[in-house]
Parts: structure tokens; sequence; C-alpha cells
């Protein structure tokens, strides 16, 4: 069983967001970058099913050099081995020209699953998965929030919004998993020191044939304007002196809520 | 005019209310078609038609409700060719999401995803504005190119409002599907929302976060709930700790709200939970902490202890009644 994840480096989400104000784009120069925090669920996913069923985890990655860190975090957790796709070609890539990368860089392993997250923390467009199945010719098999495989097929509970739907596929297949599908592991010491040793293939977008039809060049969109959001503007804050229940019940009461 | 589609989520034959927002939007932008799949589909056109629709494609294969994405994505990637619509508008919904990536990916078309407007841009094009960090800041994407752009918004992004003496030409269609591909199809569907009124669709919020304690706490949020007849809410924190399930789930990862009070319990506010919330009418928190980011929002914010304030208030109010 041959499991492909793939990840994102991005800004530390619990640092404030930055954009760069010449492209328009989420920078990721001088602030802390992490692992996404939704593809470490990703990366405990594909190391579950690659340990019950026997097989490897790769983990792919496209993004600038130290993209790197992310994927040996995936390996200190367990991964097999790692792709990591840079070029300079691909800075403002849009989530097309990432879907096309990683169909591409995919294909060229053995793979019979592939696990992502469901939609990046910085980014949340939730759009390249579905791009890459496309791209890929494969089942999608969205919003996991459990994830088995058995028999030459993969099933899942897939989120709803009035609860959930068990959706099946025969593999190979892409699965996308949600924040609640597991906790993933910390990387024990054993591991981080393994991960060190462990091979990270580099590749450009020549060597997946793909100059020209990647990147900012291929870019299928353009930002035009950034601006701030009207603020809310704050309202009445009271301390509970054994008053406040009463408080709120006459608000409510003005608001004719009750 | 340019020709603006949308794509149209049914139930049972009634569209959802995502299907009637992006009606209401897309009749400002152009000349405006609804694709609506699956059974009962065709028996929506009336509303949609009130809404906006002057043509409603409907196709009531049941494929499109058994199997994931991939029947829609033939059907649309041939309509689209055949009718070249200028923009299309999907829900960013679990069915909407995962169409729309597919599509863009095989005609190779921009998608750009949580819009909140969108409005006609210089030479034909469209300037769709999406919220990034929480809400804070807001970026305009203009897609390139003659093909068709795909957007997808953001559900409450707009407010359906009906039109009077306007009705849709309805159109089936019988065009085959495959099922000769492999795909992903939905064996069973398992029903997990608690009772009482939906969270999409109600006025009165009543959320509560990890300031809680504990699941045994949860029953205060509950109790002051069905005492005000709200919808239930949670925070992400409380969802992945397994005190409620995913449904319940506010925010960036879980569902957009509008109603018009909503009742923080315990919630610090981070961005990814408040992008989820803040276009209430009324926000009310009740958190310990006066620092907490959630007090930047309120109309009233109340610093004190949970356990305390929120049985008091659950008391008041059932004292107010009787
Ligand atoms: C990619 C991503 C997506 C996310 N999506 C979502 C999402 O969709 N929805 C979401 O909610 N979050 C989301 N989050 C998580 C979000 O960042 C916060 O971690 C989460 O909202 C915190 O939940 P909380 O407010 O319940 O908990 P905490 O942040 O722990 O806050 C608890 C609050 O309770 C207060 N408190 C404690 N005890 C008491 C007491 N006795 N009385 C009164 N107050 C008390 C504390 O002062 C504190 O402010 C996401 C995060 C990421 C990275
Ligand atoms: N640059 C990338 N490298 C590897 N995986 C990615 C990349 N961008 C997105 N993904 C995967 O696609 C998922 C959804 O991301 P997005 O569509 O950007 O919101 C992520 O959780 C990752 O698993």
């Amino acid at each position: 069983m041959n499991v492909v994840v793939c990840v994102k480096q991005i800004p530390d989400p619990n640092a404030p967001g930055k954009l760069d104000d010449a492209t328009r784009r989420l920078t990721r120069d001088g602030v802390d970058v992490v692992l996404d925090p939704g593809d470490e669920h990703a990366v405990e996913a594909a190391l579950v099913v690659a340990e019950q069923h026997g097989g490897e985890v790769t983990v792919v990655s496209m993004g600038p050099p130290r993209a790197v860190d992310a994927i040996r975090k995936a390996l200190s957790m367990g991964a097999a081995r790692g792709v990591h796709v840079q070029d300079p070609a691909l800075q403002n890539s849009d989530a097309l020209s990432t879907a096309r990368v990683l169909a591409a860089a995919v294909k060229a392993q053995p793979f019979d699953l592939i696990v992502t997250g469901q939609e990046s923390t910085d980014g949340y467009s939730g759009a390249v998965p579905g791009q890459m199945a496309e791209l890929l010719g494969l089942p999608l098999l969205s919003f996991a929030k459990k994830l088995t495989v058995e028999g030459g097929k993969v099933l899942i509970h897939r989120q709803t919004d009035e609860g959930y739907d068990v959706v099946e596929a025969p593999l190979p297949a892409v699965v996308t998993v949600t924040g609640g599908i597991n906790e993933p592991r910390y990387p024990s010491l054993r591991g981080i020191m393994q991960s060190k040793n462990k091979e990270v293939k580099q590749l450009a977008l020549k060597d997946l044939g793909l100059d020209g039809q990647a990147g900012g060049s291929a870019a299928t969109q353009e930002v035009v304007a950034l601006e701030a959001a009207q603020a809310r503007k704050a309202g009445r804050v009271i301390e509970d002196k054994g008053e406040a229940a009463k408080e709120i019940a006459d608000f409510l009461a003005g608001l004719k809520v009750i | 005019m340019a020709a603006v589609w949308v794509f149209a989520e049914t139930t049972d034959g009634k569209p959802r209310p995502i299907a009637l927002e992006l009606l209401t939007k897309a009749r400002s932008l152009g000349e405006t078609s609804a694709i609506a799949l699956g059974p009962g589909a065709a028996q929506s056109a009336e509303a949609l038609g009130q809404y906006g629709a002057g043509v409603v494609y409907a196709h009531e294969d049941p494929a499109f409700s058994e199997v994931l994405a991939q029947p829609a994505v033939d059907l649309l990637a041939s309509l689209v060719q055949k009718h070249k619509p200028a923009l299309l508008l999907f829900g960013m919904t679990y069915d909407g999401r995962d169409i729309a990536s597919r599509l863009s990916a095989r005609l190779g078309a921009p998608l750009i995803a949580n819009a909140t407007d969108i409005g006609p841009h210089a030479g034909g094009s469209w300037a769709v504005v999406s919220p990034l960090f929480g809400g804070s800041t807001l970026v305009t994407t203009v897609p390139k190119g003659d093909g068709p752009a795909i957007v997808l918004v953001r559900p409450k992004a707009f407010t359906p409002e009906p039109l009077t003496g306007s009705a849709a030409r309805l159109q089936r269609l019988t065009d085959p599907v495959d099922r000769s591909r492999p795909s992903a199809r939905v064996v069973r569907r398992e029903t997990e929302q608690a009772q009482g009124p939906r969270l999409e669709d109600a006025a009165i919020i009543v959320s509560g976060g990890r300031g809680l304690g504990g699941p045994e706490h949860f029953k205060l949020v509950d109790d002051l709930a069905a005492q005000l007849g709200a919808a239930v809410g949670a925070s992400r924190a409380v969802v992945d700790a397994g005190w409620k399930p995913y449904a319940f789930q506010v925010g960036q990862t879980g569902k957009t709200v509008k109603p018009s009070v909503y009742i923080a319990i315990g919630i610090s506010g981070a961005m990814q939970h408040t992008v989820g919330m803040k276009g209430a009418r009324t926000i009310i928190a009740i958190n310990k902490d006066p620092e907490a980011p959630i007090f930047k929002l309120v109309d009233l914010g109340v610093v004190g202890d949970v356990h305390k304030v929120v049985p008091q208030l659950t008391e008041e109010l059932r004292r107010r009644k009787a």
C-alpha cells in the first residue's frame, strides 16, 4: 500500500498574516513558517493506512527552498521519503498551477492512495485536491472525518451539514481529511534523528515537463486591490457583579427577541 | 448582457438557501440561468425562477446525488462548451467546492474561492472580493482569459430577495450519464443534527467554547438556547475535543451564520471563529478575560464566569416568560 500525502508549508497561523505590497500575495518573508496544521492530520491519516496495510508514505510538497522543513517534519512523524518541487518560476502560483505540479509529481511516484488536507490554513480555497483529482482522473472523497481502506476500496465518513455520508470508491483515489479525523502524533526523538537521513528528491518544473504551464506566467487570475475591511465598532463591555444576567435579559428585551 | 450561471443545489425538489442567495446576486450581473441536478431537480424551477433564473436546466438522474462531483462536472463541461457562459457561481459548500474545483481543472478555467462579493470589472471581466485573515482584509481578484470564470461564494454573503412576476423556462436535460468510470459513491447518509432550529436558519444562536470547562457543562448552553428558542453552535476547540459533533461548528472550517443575535459563551474570539459569525446583527459575549478578542466585536460584553452568568440568565428569562 503506497500512500502519497501532499503537504504545504504556511506562515505560522498564530502570527498575524502579512501581504506583500508589491505582489499583493501572502508573504513568507520574515515570518515563521510551519507545516500546515491541517496537513498534519493528512500525514497522520496516511501513516495509519500504511501501518495497517503495510507500505510506505511519500510526502510531496511544492514550495520555496525552506519548504523542505515541512517535508522533514512529516518525515519525522514517520513518512519514508519526500519529494520537493521548487522552481523560481513557481512563485505566485494559483491553485490550478499548484494542482498541475502536484499531479505531475504524484504521478511519478508509485501510489494507491493520495491524502491531502481539506483546505490550507492560509489560503483556505480547498481547490487544489479536487483539481488534482480531476487532472489525475481519480475519484475524490472529500471532507473525511473517518477513513478506512479495505479490499482495494477506500471508505470515508464525509462531513455534511446534517451529519455525515458514508462514501466509497475503488483505489487509487484522492481523500481530503478534516481536522476532526485524528490527533496527529508528535515526532519522536528517534523519528527526528531518522528523518535527517531520509531521501528528499528535488524536482524543478522542467523535470515534470511543465515548463510554462505552471507558476506566475500561467496565472489564471490577478489580485487588483487590497483593503482593510470595515471593522465592527465595539459596544458596551460590563463586569459581572451579580447583575449581568439581568442586563443581558434587558438588552435582549430591547431587541424584542424575548 | 453576460450569461451568468448558478449551480443551484436542491434537496427534495426545493432550492437550498445558497441557491437563492446566488441567484439574487447573479441577476444583478447578467442574464441568469440555473442548473439543478438530481431527483426532483425540475420541481425547483418555479422557485428558482422567482429569484431570477431565466432558464433552469434540470437533469433528474439519481447519479447526480449518488456519485460525488464527476457526473455534474461532465454535464457542466458540455453545457459550458455549448452555451459559453461568462461566469459560473457555486456555493462554497461540500458539493459546490468539489464540483467547482474539478470543473476548473477540466476547463482550465480560473477559480476564485471564498467570495463575499462580485461586480463587473473593466474589459468585461469580474471583480471578486474575498476576505483574508479572518475578514480583517479584503482582496479583490480578477479572473484572466476569455473562458468562463468560476467563483465559489461563501454562504450568507447575499440575502435572497424574490422578484415579482418572474418565471423560469424549464429545460429538461437527458444527456447520458457515464457510469463506467471509477468514482466515489454515497452508500449511506447519517444525520446527527440535534432537534431545534438549524444553525443556518436560526434567528438566535447560542454558541459555547472551551471556557465552559468540559462537555458536562455544555448543558448551560443547551438550556439557554432552549429557553430562547435558539440554535446551538460551538467553537472548533469544543468540536475537536469531541464535546459536540462537527455539524455545530461555526467559523472558517465550520458554518457561516448570520443570525439576528449571536451569544458567545466562553469563546475567545479567534479570527477563524469570528469569520463565521461576525455578520450577526447583534453580538453578545460572556468571557472571564477582559482582554478576550471577542469583546472587540460585541454589542454587549460581560466579563464574568459562564458558570454563574449563564444559569442566572436562563433563570431570569424563564422568570420573565412566566
Ligand atoms: C485552519 C484553522 C481553521 C480553524 N477553523 C475554526 C472554525 O471554523 N471555528 C472555530 O471556532 N475555530 C477555528 N479554528 C480554531 C481557532 O483558531 C481557535 O483555536 C478556536 O476558535 C478557539 O476556541 P475557543 O474560543 O472555544 O477556545 P479558547 O480560545 O481556548 O477560548 C476559551 C475562552 O474561554 C474563556 N473562559 C475560560 N473559562 C471561563 C469561564 N469560567 N467563564 C468565562 N469564560 C471563560 C477564556 O478566557 C477564553 O477566552 C481554526 C484554526 C485553524 C488553524
Ligand atoms: N504547495 C502545496 N504543496 C503540497 N500540497 C499542497 C500545496 N498547496 C495545497 N496543497 C494540498 O492541498 C490541500 C488544500 O489546499 P488549498 O486548496 O490550497 O486550500 C492542502 O491541505 C494540501 O494538502
